[in-house]
């Protein structure tokens, strides 16, 4: 096996372990990031998640922030993280992505609201 | 088909005309098996003698939102109940389709109950807007407002021939998707109608649109084909809603669909601007110069009210 194919298969592996939410300590919902860690900010505007698709690296903090005037709810697809509370104007839910994967998330409130984390 | 507008594609003068939805209600009234509408306050008491019996719905109550256009929605809200009392015969009940409160907090849920409990309205139904189960499924809201016939939250009752059946379409929901009913839901509803015989006249209510009225915005339910389906061989069917804060109707063969306005503040129609949000640029003074205003829906198409017959406003 070469590096590269070894690398292949841990990253899969690693992928399919965060796809399942076997493991909840892969994330981290708080309001501050840890230290020394770079903070990825998603806008909540007019219905919509900006961007409706953020890359992040692993041990990535994404804070969401309601910029509409209607609550949202931040709700993690299949439970691979905490939902936020309802999110009043301006007020603002982070969660701490410590593991790679695909992480869909939707406003449960108004679930035509989609968007993903794709942590890497 | 028909569709009825509170809004007409026109001019936004025209839509702003069209706006007399706080403090509004609906006066529904039963004669001889068909429902016919009624804006509240209207001078409605000649009409009500022969119905039957009538009821008042109600929606989007959404306590504890202040903000523009409505900085007070339980003084629009009082307004609406005191409109009820003042019907020259009473109303058999209330029916509240959804969002009672706008983050489903504790203090929210007992402003509501004091407001109704003040006005002394009687007899009021409830079901769940996706604004009354935040956080917790739905249980605070059912814990006090809940009828309890079964585990889902959904209910039937009869009242003077008629049979009424309040769903729930606002839990479990989908990423991507609308309201949903669910296969419990279902198969209880199938069951409950399976006896009765189609000459009686059902209402069917819930907070979201049992049609898919416009699902980009997501103003509809994934599962209501299902549910219409079990409704096709009744010979008057009316679907009642709340949620999106404003009059469509829609004729569809026997089964005629109806989303109620707001007591707290107006949407836009489908469509019109980015998303479902309030109307903010109404001013205090415009929301209140539209209370009550009445003879404000616009009618597409020559036999729109072919089924219910009076103007709803
Ligand atoms: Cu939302």
């Amino acid at each position: 096996m070469t590096a590269v194919a070894a690398l292949r298969a841990v990253c899969t592996l690693m992928v399919m372990v965060a796809l399942c939410g076997m493991d909840r300590s892969a994330v981290a919902a708080d309001a501050s990031p840890p230290k020394g860690v770079k903070v990825y900010q998603v806008d909540i505007r007019n219905f919509a998640f900006a961007p409706k698709a953020l890359t992040v690296p692993q041990g990535a903090h994404v804070v969401w922030t309601n910029r509409d005037e209607e609550p949202h709810v931040v709700t993690s697809a299949g439970s691979l993280f905490a939902s936020s509370k309802a999110l009043d104007t301006s007020d603002s839910y982070g969660v701490t992505f410590s593991k790679p994967g695909t992480y869909t998330y939707y406003c449960s409130i108004h679930p035509m609201m989609v968007g993903t984390i794709i942590v890497q | 088909m028909q569709d009825i507008h509170d809004h007409p594609a026109g001019g936004r003068r025209q839509f702003l005309k069209c706006m007399a939805w706080a403090g509004a209600g609906t006066l529904w009234l039963m004669k001889s098996g068909v429902l016919h509408a009624q804006p509240l306050g209207a001078g409605t008491s000649g009409t009500a003698k022969d119905a039957s019996f009538s009821f008042v719905q109600i929606s989007d109550s959404h306590i504890g939102f202040h903000k523009a256009p409505n900085m007070d929605v339980a003084a629009t809200l009082r307004q609406s109940l005191a409109l009820i009392n003042a019907q020259g015969s009473r109303p058999a009940f209330v029916l509240h389709t959804g969002d009672l409160t706008h983050l489903s907090k504790p203090e929210e849920f007992d402003t509501l109950s004091g407001l109704m409990q003040e006005a002394h309205v009687g007899r009021t139904f409830y079901v769940p807007g996706e604004h009354d189960v935040i956080g917790d499924n739905g249980a605070e809201f059912f814990r006090r407002f809940g009828e309890r016939q079964q585990a889902g939250g959904w209910y039937s009752f009869d009242q003077g021939g008629v049979h009424f059946v309040g769903l729930i379409n606002v839990l479990n929901l989908r990423a991507g998707g609308l309201g949903s009913l669910g296969v419990d839901q279902l198969a209880w509803l199938k069951n409950d109608l399976a006896g009765l015989s189609p000459d009686t006249p059902l209402v069917v209510f819930a907070h979201m649109p049992l049609w898919p009225l416009y699902p980009s915005w997501g103003w509809g339910t994934d599962d209501s084909a299902e549910a219409l389906s079990y409704l096709r061989r009744f010979g008057s069917v009316s679907v009642l809603n709340g949620h999106i804060h404003q009059i469509q109707q829609k004729v569809e063969g026997t089964i005629t669909f109806y989303t109620a306005r707001s007591t707290a503040y107006p949407q836009p129609p489908p469509g019109v601007g980015p998303g479902p949000g309030p109307l903010q640029s109404v001013t205090a003074d415009a929301l209140h110069r539209y209370l009550g205003i009445r003879d404000v829906r616009h009618v597409r198409g020559v036999d729109a009210l072919a089924v219910t017959d009076e103007v709803l406003s």
